[in-house]
């Protein structure tokens, strides 16, 4: 009884106080927010960049060894985030490969990390995705004279709103990790510490207030992009069912007279 | 008369299914040629080999490589964009400037009455509408064959008449149409000749009156008297 007590007061003080940092946007608290939405956008801006035309291609080439390319792509979804980190330490690390960029415990290194993180999950999604509507359509393009590099252009293009899905995703799971910036960062106050680095010490010292804080900023940083891009596709796709459609983005744009 | 397509003892299989079995055939310029038959005889196949986006397993296939073709589905698929841009794309895919592309697509726009629409998401397009935004796709390339794998099936008795009176137009201007139909009457109204395919063999090839007429091949005969009766 005097445990469960003692955890419901913790929790609830912790919650509260964790508002009011909030509240009163505390300067420690904002960095370590914006720095971790800093790392996890530019890590999903690079991954997303390489990872949609990979996965596009994977969707609609057909070659030998791919159904293994598939299986390790798939099974990469799966990479633990400390391998990851463990990985692009030792090429970062003085005498790796990448040692002489000097990045180690650097944003650079986090934004690396992280980006080796994601792509894997917005190639195999990208790739589905591309895949199954290659599998329905495809023909019809090619039956329009497009190859098959045109092809995953196009279908990229023409499905951007599930792919907003896969963005989310990726997102998601770059800003929650905490095993590979902790590598590859090292937790430097005001450096390298972000959100889930953060939370892991403070939790460690006791101090649950600004960890749960910063968890609960975690969660509601990522349902606002969920609510962001739900909006967006809602309003898109409205827009589309109605009006005048947008011309895709990869052919030329002709202003009618 | 030029030869467009000459196929012989021609196979084709995805894996252990034989889609097309051992089919001949000789199709001219001009003619409306109707494929019938059951659900899985072969007829989307033999229209999808000729369009050269399946190559036979066996056999051989010589077609006329300057005749250009173009192919109708049976659900067409619509880009998330105007219907002006779906039918551009197709021209612009061909090398067709993006500009002219534009402004051919109005005129194939306005050939399949669509031309209001225009700026229309094809995708909020009804299903007539879209077969109709595809045949202007189609046409816009100015094809000298056009293939259409059951071009009507999916829509209403209204849409299926606009469809089917392009299909006529189209044919009327020397534009050889070889589609597939499970239509009877439709068949008799567009084809020229008629081509009965059963488990992927190719078992009537008749000018249309004598394939509804004359004697035909017992499995011919039962598949056209059902779909009569």
């Amino acid at each position: 009884m005097v445990t469960t007590f003692f955890r419901m007061n913790t929790f609830s003080d912790s919650v509260s106080t964790a508002f009011s940092l909030i509240v009163s946007f505390d300067a420690l608290l904002a960095s370590i927010v914006f720095r971790s939405l800093a790392v996890s956008a530019s890590a999903c801006l690079i991954a997303c960049s390489a990872g949609l035309v990979l996965g596009a291609w994977l969707g609609v080439a057909r070659f030998r060894g791919r159904g293994m390319v598939l299986t390790l792509l798939n099974t990469l979804l799966a990479l633990p985030s400390v391998v990851v980190g463990l990985v692009v330490y030792l090429l970062l690390s003085r005498s790796g490969p990448l040692g002489f960029l000097g990045w180690l415990f650097s944003f650079q290194a986090m934004v690396l990390a992280q980006a080796v993180l994601v792509l894997p999950v917005v190639t195999a999604l990208v790739r589905q995705t591309i895949e199954d509507a290659d599998r329905l359509h495809g023909e019809q393009f090619q039956s329009l004279g497009a190859g098959k590099g045109m092809r995953s252009l196009l279908l990229l293009w023409d499905e951007r709103y599930a792919l907003l899905t896969v963005l989310i995703a990726t997102f998601g799971r770059a800003i929650s990790e905490v095993g590979a910036v902790m590598v590859v960062g090292g937790n430097i106050d005001g450096f390298t510490r972000v959100m889930t680095t953060a939370i892991a010490l403070e939790t460690s010292k006791g101090d649950l207030p600004l960890a749960l804080a910063l968890g609960l900023l975690l969660l509601a940083v990522v349902l606002l992009l969920n609510v962001l891009i739900a909006l967006v596709r809602r309003w898109r796709e409205r827009l589309d069912d109605g009006l005048p459609g947008p011309a895709p983005l990869l052919l030329p744009q002709v202003t009618q007279p | 008369m030029t030869t467009l397509f000459e196929l012989n003892a021609v196979d084709v299989c995805f894996g252990t299914i034989r889609a097309l079995n051992a089919c001949a055939l000789r199709i001219q310029a001009g003619e409306r040629v109707a494929l019938v038959g059951a659900n899985g005889s072969g007829k989307s196949t033999l229209l999808r080999t000729l369009h050269g986006l399946v190559r036979p397993t066996r056999g051989t296939l010589q077609f006329d490589a300057g005749a250009r073709q173009a192919m109708l589905f049976q659900h067409p698929y619509m880009l998330r964009a105007s219907a002006q841009t779906n039918v551009a794309l197709g021209l612009w895919l061909q090398g067709v400037a993006w500009g002219q592309a534009r402004t051919q697509a109005l005129q194939a726009l306005e050939r399949v009455g669509l031309l209001a629409l225009a700026q229309r998401n094809a995708k909020a397009l009804s299903g007539g509408q879209q077969q109709r935004l595809a045949l202007a796709r189609a046409w816009a390339m100015r094809p000298q064959v056009l293939l259409l794998d059951e071009p009507t099936a999916s829509l209403d008795p209204a849409a299926k008449r606009e469809v089917e009176a392009l299909m006529a137009e189209f044919a009327e201007s020397g534009m050889t149409l070889i589609f597939s139909s499970h239509n009877l009457g439709q068949v008799k109204r567009l084809a020229s000749r008629v081509i009965y395919l059963e488990h992927g063999r190719l078992l009537a090839d008749l000018p249309t009156h004598d394939f509804f007429n004359g004697p035909l091949p017992p499995e011919a005969e039962i598949f056209v008297k059902g779909e009569l009766v």
